[in-house]
């Protein structure tokens, strides 16, 4: 099988992930909940990768980084732990609907939303930003990557213009944890939510939020913590005070491996790698009769090419290329509504191909013989 | 350019109901695989039971007697 869905998750990770999974399985106890060995050890592993996390993405501390089961978690807790009736935020049309859904939740308790609007080229204007602000706008929420085109919004102006403003900065790097760099500090980023089982290489299951100082969030979930038993409230210190119940520390053990492997390696190494495999392919399949690809190829992006082919409906030339080809993609919608809607393919969805480190030059001429054969 | 078919189309409230009816499917020696739910039928993306039409009565039957949740059942042509 050729994997070209790791927008969705990587399949292919570096063996050190299952194996770490595997030892975590067989030595950790439950983190924080005692003093014993297995607990300790759980509770190394578990800040070791906190610590890692806050060093790939400049998060002030490793004490900011509260863990969640995925960036929907993540993105629902930053969300709805934030804002209160009166307020209003600014997003886009880029965005999935871990982000949309939580907004929409939010609209229906009195916090007004507006969104930047794609053309039908799927691009923001950055001008519109000034033009929604009101004297109640309290936040940008955003993603940095579009889980659908692999247009990259420019998060270091828009966290810039964010602070000027006095607003909080949220950013969804679902799509570039792990695959492009980022910097909580110099791209004046507040929340920072991601997942780890897709660029990261982690196991699913894993993710979370980075929280900048200063910045305080309700806890979307409240419950055991192995401290502070008594207070009858969700501790106020982080992580403590985003985390509550048992953590994965199996699936994070994982991660703080994947991460060990991202720095041996290079977050820049893996960009360059992936965005050669992305090119190869767009210049492969851009001037074949009948396809059409979405998105600006002239910008730095994520790894991501998504087209269709005459008026085949995408779910169709998905399942052809998974059929007869055994190449994995994603049809559909990509839980990207109001993207879809802007491009004008909410009839036919689309077919995303998604690259990876794991990808190859033969992956990806495989690829582009596939669709030509499609094409046809 | 490939030719289309006509099928029979199974569809769903949720994952869980195509993976249910694949196992019934399977269980009765009943042809058919899972597809990405047509757009012409739903917009909504999910999964879809696609079959040949000869089937349409056995998986009616099965449907039935498993007291399965479904969408509905549809006759239409594609390319899968």
């Amino acid at each position: 099988m050729i994997y070209l869905d790791n927008a969705a998750t990587t399949v292919y990770k570096p063996p050190c992930v299952a194996e770490a999974v595997v030892n975590a399985m067989g030595n950790l106890g439950n983190s924080g909940r005692g003093v014993h060995g297995t607990s300790l050890t759980a509770s190394r592993v578990i800040y070791d990768t906190r610590a890692a996390l806050a060093s790939l993405f400049n998060a002030p501390s490793p004490a900011r980084v509260a863990f969640t089961s995925n960036s929907t978690e993540a993105l629902n807790t930053a969300i709805l732990g934030l804002f209160t009736a009166g307020d209003h935020v600014i997003s886009t049309d880029l965005e999935h609907n871990s982000v949309l859904r939580p907004l929409y939740l939010l609209q229906q308790q009195g916090v007004a939303v507006d969104f930047i609007h794609a053309d039908t080229q799927g691009q923001i204007h950055y001008e519109d930003f000034e033009k929604l602000l009101r004297p109640n706008t309290r936040a940008i929420v955003c993603t940095h990557a579009s889980n659908l085109t692999g247009d990259t919004l420019d998060i270091a102006w828009i966290g810039k213009f964010a602070h000027e403003h006095g607003l909080l900065f949220i950013v969804d790097a679902s799509q570039t944890a792990g695959a492009l760099p980022i910097d909580m500090v110099a791209m004046s980023i507040d929340v920072l939510c991601f997942t780890g089982h897709k660029s990261l290489m982690g196991p699913q299951g894993t993710g979370g939020l980075c929280v900048a100082e200063g910045v305080e969030i309700r806890p979307l979930k409240s419950g055991g913590t192995g401290v502070q038993t008594y207070l009858p409230h969700q501790p106020a210190e982080m992580p403590t005070h985003l985390e509550a119940g048992t953590l994965n520390g199996h699936g994070i053990a994982g991660l703080g491996a994947a991460l060990d492997f991202i720095n041996s390696v290079g977050i820049e190494t893996i960009h360059s790698h992936e965005m050669s495999l992305m090119q190869r392919f767009y210049e492969g399949v851009r001037n074949l009769e009948g396809v059409t690809i979405y998105g600006d190829f002239t910008r730095d992006r994520a790894p991501i090419v998504t087209l269709n082919i005459g008026d085949i409906p995408s779910g169709e030339v998905a399942d052809i290329l998974s059929g007869e080809f055994s190449i994995a993609t994603r049809a559909g919608a990509h839980c990207a509504p109001r993207l879809h809607t802007a491009l004008g393919t909410v009839e036919q969805g689309a077919v995303r191909f998604s690259f990876g480190y794991y990808n190859t030059i033969e992956d990806v001429d495989a690829a582009i013989a596939a669709v030509r054969s499609i094409a046809l | 350019m490939r030719e289309q078919q006509l099928r029979t189309v199974v569809t769903f409230h949720t994952t869980a109901e195509a993976m249910a009816l694949e196992q019934i499917c399977k269980h009765r020696g009943i042809g058919g695989k899972l597809i990405s739910a047509p757009r012409q039928l739903s917009a909504d993306c999910g999964i879809a039971w696609c079959a040949p039409v000869e089937e349409t009565a056995a998986i009616r039957a099965a449907i039935e007697e498993s007291v399965l949740e479904i969408d509905r059942i549809h006759e239409i042509m594609l390319y899968v």
